[in-house]
């Protein structure tokens, strides 16, 4: 429907009536949003032209080479990557207008009420429980591993609606108030010493039926548009080579000979090349998707990723000898990006250990891998067709 | 080097295209029909596993043997993507055929060569008609950056059996030699699917192509391409080490369920399949890189190959292990994926020499 011509004419409308210079940065965000220009993929009235996808790097290049503001997409990453594809696809035409723009433009930032300490792998076994109260619903439960959630204004939320139900029938989705008296944020303090995640209490939290999205009880299908989302964007960056973490133990390497052993070099080797290789096999990844052939090797990445994360960063630990001893400073700290390539290495080091947990731990993506990608059968199960409060736990 | 060094040139082409997926299905068909792994293991322990005809088959009627030569050679005027097709399904099949060896490493070589020496084009053209095969006379665990042999007898070349001619670097230059003029000593080798010999050629036998600079650059030339190319037989074995090994475990029951349902081999299989995507993205890169002559591809090579070697022979080792008993026995294919791939490699370089190679590249010393 719309043309790159059509779309460069409308951002440059944008930026003449909207001068960046001369224009305060959430007004130039809304008045892109309103133009269509925010993702062109959306519909038209959320943000969208019903445009291809691929057609957003044309307006991203010539924003940018006006100097215009983003979104900080990296800093309302969930919201982005998660809420926004779900309330697309299963919220009323009243939710998607009144949560779309700002959660794009980031004046809501938006956290994740999915994972618990007692359903972690095991997501849909989780005891959150939403109780009907007339027109709304009264939430009781403890949610864990929330990023943002001390800067959320909303959060996606999956709750249990029928425990009589086996447990992935008896869910619902909602969209839950950070702001409700009920809800209480504590930081969740982690190895590295600081704490990039939340624990959520929710007790008496109230949550207006129109904020439901979906069926009472279908939550668990509307959860697998946001965890599908999450995955896609996990791992999805071109990496220039030497790009991730090996750079960083290579950059030492070359500049302190006095710490090489041969033991050490033979194992960065090896790292070197699994790097190289994960480059590669993320290059042809995009390669696909741009020829719109798109695999499976995908769910690959993230694994390959998160075990070269920790492989070379344990490396870098060992090669700094007596400064491997050392830890940059333990003071606990809410950071509010992640940098997994920042910082020492032995925050490096301790970070990494969560690549292969968070967004699905390696032996689940494993099991994914088995079971999707190699056709192999599942395990026996006999969690599926049992009342939900009827399973141990 | 001290910054990272993103490759200036083109980004490498890592997909398939439809003429080598076309090409693919071509090959693949030709070696179902007529080089079953049973009909290999017939041959394999007679004088020659080669399958009678199918060279012919293959290099001639398919056109395979040439897709390195130009056309004005008499060749297909293709690449080394194309050839990396080629190797990908002769590495599933284990096929015992000169193709490495010849229509390539030999090729190769004489690529290097085709514009000085007339002797050296007329080669090409008979090999890229598959009329001729040709063998270099080195043993097959020469890395592209090794000390090359010059003397008159060289152990474990691969393919001697079925070479017409051999080209046998010396003091003074590269020579053709008539593998009539050649004694040729057959050596039981670990893969009886490449065979090796040992090769003995006359002090003033052949005729002479190149003096000694051009054809140390030329053999390290042929090397390379070989180097990086085997990397696609090596992915084409493992994938055939994997598709086997999930058919098997999805039929064999035991416990009253099929053994693939239990994660503890479902791990081992989805990791095998993660490796398979990079061992993908490697030999394409190699390909790639090869063939669009890139000033990457000696690093890219050394990567491919030290890569694809070690998920090759993961590969094969867990097909035999996963098989259980059955992986064990002489009447099923798993061992010849494994000899090949254990033999894939030490061939043309083994994994310390190519990792060698990338430290010199990138500038990762070792220790003082």
């Amino acid at each position: 429907m719309t043309d790159v011509e059509e779309l460069l004419a409308r951002t440059r409308k944008l930026l003449a009536d909207h001068p960046p210079a001369d224009t305060d940065r959430t007004d130039f965000l809304r008045a892109r949003f309103d133009a269509g220009l925010a993702w062109v993929h959306y519909p038209v009235g959320l943000g969208g032209l019903d445009a291809p996808r691929a057609l957003q790097a044309v307006v991203d290049a010539e924003l940018a080479a006006a100097g215009a503001p983003d979104n900080d997409p990296r800093k309302i990453g969930i919201g982005l990557g998660m809420a926004a594809p779900t309330v697309l696809a299963h919220g009323t035409d009243e939710v998607k207008e009144r949560f779309l723009r700002p959660l794009w433009v980031g004046e809501e930032v938006w956290c994740q009420l999915f994972s618990e300490p007692g359903a972690g792998s095991d997501l849909a076994a989780l005891a959150t429980r939403a109780v009907r109260d007339g027109e709304d619903w009264v939430v009781d439960g403890q949610k864990v591993w929330t990023s943002s959630a001390h800067t959320a204004r909303w959060a996606i939320l999956i709750a249990r609606t029928d425990p009589d139900a086996p447990k992935h029938r008896g869910i619902t989705y909602f969209v839950c108030d950070m702001t409700d008296p009920g809800v209480e944020v504590r930081p969740l303090r982690q190895i590295t010493g600081e704490a990039e995640f939340n624990e959520v209490f929710l007790t008496g939290v109230r949550i207006p039926d129109a904020h439901r999205l979906g069926e009472v009880g279908d939550g668990w299908r509307v959860a697998q548009t946001t965890l599908m989302n999450e995955r896609v964007s996990i791992g999805g960056a071109r990496i220039p080579r030497e790009g991730g973490m090996i750079g960083k133990v290579a950059a030492t390497w070359r500049a302190r000979p006095e710490l090489r052993t041969h033991e050490l070099h033979r194992r960065l080797l090896d790292h070197w090349v699994d790097a190289e290789v994960a480059r590669l096999a993320g290059e042809r990844l995009r390669q696909q998707l741009v020829a719109g052939r798109p695999g499976p090797e995908g769910s690959a990445m993230k694994l390959a990723f998160a075990r070269l994360n920790q492989a070379i960063s344990g490396l870098e630990v060992e090669l700094l000898g007596d400064e491997g001893l050392l830890y940059g400073e333990w003071e606990m700290r809410r950071p509010e990006l992640v940098d997994f390539t920042g910082r020492d290495a032995g925050y490096r080091y301790l970070r990494s250990k969560g690549n292969s947990i968070e967004g699905g731990t390696s032996e689940v993506l494993l099991n994914i891998v088995a079971e999707r990608v190699l056709g192999l059968p599942p395990e026996p199960r006999n969690d599926k067709d049992v009342a939900w409060k009827d399973l141990a736990r | 080097m001290t910054e990272s060094s993103e490759p200036t040139e083109q980004p490498l082409d890592l997909l398939y295209s439809e003429t080598e997926d076309d090409l693919r299905a071509a090959v693949r068909a030709l070696l179902a029909d007529r080089a079953g792994h049973q009909t290999l293991l017939g041959r394999i322990e007679t004088d020659s596993p080669y399958v009678p005809g199918l060279w012919k088959s293959l290099a001639g009627d398919i056109g395979v043997a040439g897709l390195l030569v130009p056309e004005n050679l008499g060749g297909q005027g293709a690449s080394h993507r194309e050839a990396a097709v080629v190797l990908e399904e002769l590495g599933r099949a284990v096929t015992p055929l000169p193709y490495l060896t010849s229509a390539v490493v030999a090729t190769e070589t004489l690529l290097a060569l085709e514009g000085e020496s007339d002797a050296a084009a007329g080669l090409l053209t008979e090999l890229a008609g598959g009329r001729t095969v040709a063998a270099l006379a080195v043993p097959l665990s020469t890395a592209p950056d090794a000390e090359l042999p010059l003397g008159a007898t060289v152990g474990a070349v691969a393919d001697a059996g079925a070479a017409d001619v051999f080209l046998v670097l010396r003091a003074d230059g590269l020579y053709a030699v008539p593998a009539d003029e050649a004694t040729v000593a057959p050596q039981t080798p670990l893969d009886l699917t490449r065979p090796l010999a040992t090769v003995t050629t006359g002090a003033g036998s052949g005729a002479r192509l190149a003096g000694p600079d051009a054809a140390r650059a030329a053999v390290r030339r042929g090397l390379l391409a070989g180097a990086g190319l085997l990397a696609s037989e090596q992915l084409g074995l493992a994938e055939w080490c994997l598709e086997e090994t999930v058919r098997y475990t999805r039929e064999r029951h035991q416990f009253n369920r099929p053994v693939g349902s239990f994660q503890a081999l479902k791990h081992r299989m989805a990791q095998l399949w993660l490796d398979l995507v990079g061992a993908r993205a490697a030999a394409r890169a190699a390909a790639d890189a090869l063939a669009t002559g890139s000033a990457d591809a000696p690093l890219i090579a050394a990567v491919a190959q030290a890569y694809c070697s070690r998920v090759a022979v993961r590969a094969a080792e867990e097909c035999v292990q996963l098989h259980g008993g059955i992986g064990m026995t002489w009447e099923h294919p798993a061992h010849l994926a494994l000899k090949r791939a254990k033999a894939d490699q030490i061939a043309l370089g083994s994994t310390g020499r190519h990792q060698d190679a990338i430290a010199a590249l990138v500038g990762l010393a070792p220790p003082g």
